[in-house]
């Protein structure tokens, strides 16, 4: 049932007819973007999966090596070592376009370009463990960067796919049928006034054919009166 | 191209090495701290904000907030006690979210 009440004019019928053409082909068009997008994203939730598994292990094996070195050191030594970093980390983003979505693709530029050499402290006062984690550090952070690209980019396309998903919905089953049965509705109207007016002008004409042929019987009827005096 | 800068959040023991590698370190320890800092530090330049899971297990609304803008991604990590499992879950969520039902 057409949640509103429309006019039933040839021009109301023109415009709903333009209404449901524009909307099965935007239905048509957003169906193919949701099918898309739900394959690139069902792609990028697997490389996520994989790649949040490996971060999670390496930065467990990163916390007990740490958990190590805090163990051979004192709290405030191992603070004061790490606490002036030699290393800093500029991070620069684009942005690319996957199905409409932005989504961010991180670039990053390390002040020293030699990975062996991140090490904000002198190794005499620090222990060798400590050494250890922040070398596993820097390497899983490689892995960090990548994870977190990729899990912003799959929070990004998971939003559009419910709105496009949802936009979909809307179309398939608000606004194409209730345009359907408004235009339905308008085209019977239209119809019943057809018939309406058809069944007038023969009632019409059949009073005017009765209507003269009275007036010619009466004629008759006169003339055959004074015809037999 | 705009510079940003990359955050790491949680408690001090899990986050003290992320230092060495030149990231910003935000060690907090009572959660309404945590909070505060989070909101703050998501107005500036950061584009990513690690949190420990730990953390982030507490203050799931705030980190709502910031999942549908492109800046900046709050990215849970496992803290020192071990992986709660958060991230996996959050992926599920997403793909819930984007399909309707669970189809992993």
């Amino acid at each position: 049932m057409a949640a509103t009440v429309v006019n039933p004019t040839r021009m109301e019928l023109t415009r709903l007819k333009g209404k449901l053409r524009t909307a099965q082909r935007g239905h048509k068009l957003l169906k193919d973007k949701r099918d898309e997008l739900m394959k690139q994203f069902l792609d990028v939730v697997r490389e996520l999966r994989a790649l949040r598994a490996q971060v999670e292990e390496e930065l467990m094996r990163v916390h007990s090596s740490f958990t190590v070195a805090s163990a051979l050191m004192s709290g405030p030594a191992m603070e004061q070592a790490l606490m002036y970093p030699k290393q800093s980390v500029e991070l620069s983003m684009t942005f690319h376009n996957v199905m409409s979505v932005n989504v961010p693709e991180y670039h990053y530029q390390t002040r020293t370009d030699d990975a062996g050499d991140i090490f904000p402290y002198g190794f005499a006062a620090t222990s060798g463990e400590l050494d250890a984690a922040v070398a596993a550090l820097g390497e899983a952070f490689q892995s960090m960067l990548k994870l977190a690209e990729t899990e912003k980019t799959m929070q990004l396309m998971a939003e559009e796919i419910e709105k496009t998903r949802r936009r979909v919905n809307a179309l398939e089953y608000v606004v194409i049928p209730d345009t359907q049965e408004s235009i339905r509705y308008i085209t019977m109207k239209l119809d019943e006034n057809d018939r309406a007016t058809t069944t007038r002008l023969m009632k019409v004409k059949d009073m005017i054919l009765k209507q003269s042929l009275e007036e010619k019987r009466e004629a008759t009827a006169k003339a055959l009166e004074e015809f037999g005096k | 191209m705009a510079d940003y800068r990359i955050a790491v959040m949680g408690d001090k023991d899990s986050v003290l090495g992320f230092k060495a590698l030149g990231l910003d370190v935000y060690p907090v320890d009572t959660l309404d701290d945590a909070r505060h800092t989070l909101h703050r530090i998501a107005r500036e330049d950061y584009a990513i904000i690690y949190v420990t899971e730990q953390l982030a297990a507490q203050m799931e609304a705030e980190i709502n907030r910031y999942k549908d803008a492109l800046t900046p991604a709050i990215i849970l990590i496992p803290g020192k006690e071990g992986t709660l499992g958060l991230g996996m879950a959050n992926i599920k969520k997403a793909v819930e979210r984007a399909v309707g039902a669970d189809i992993l």
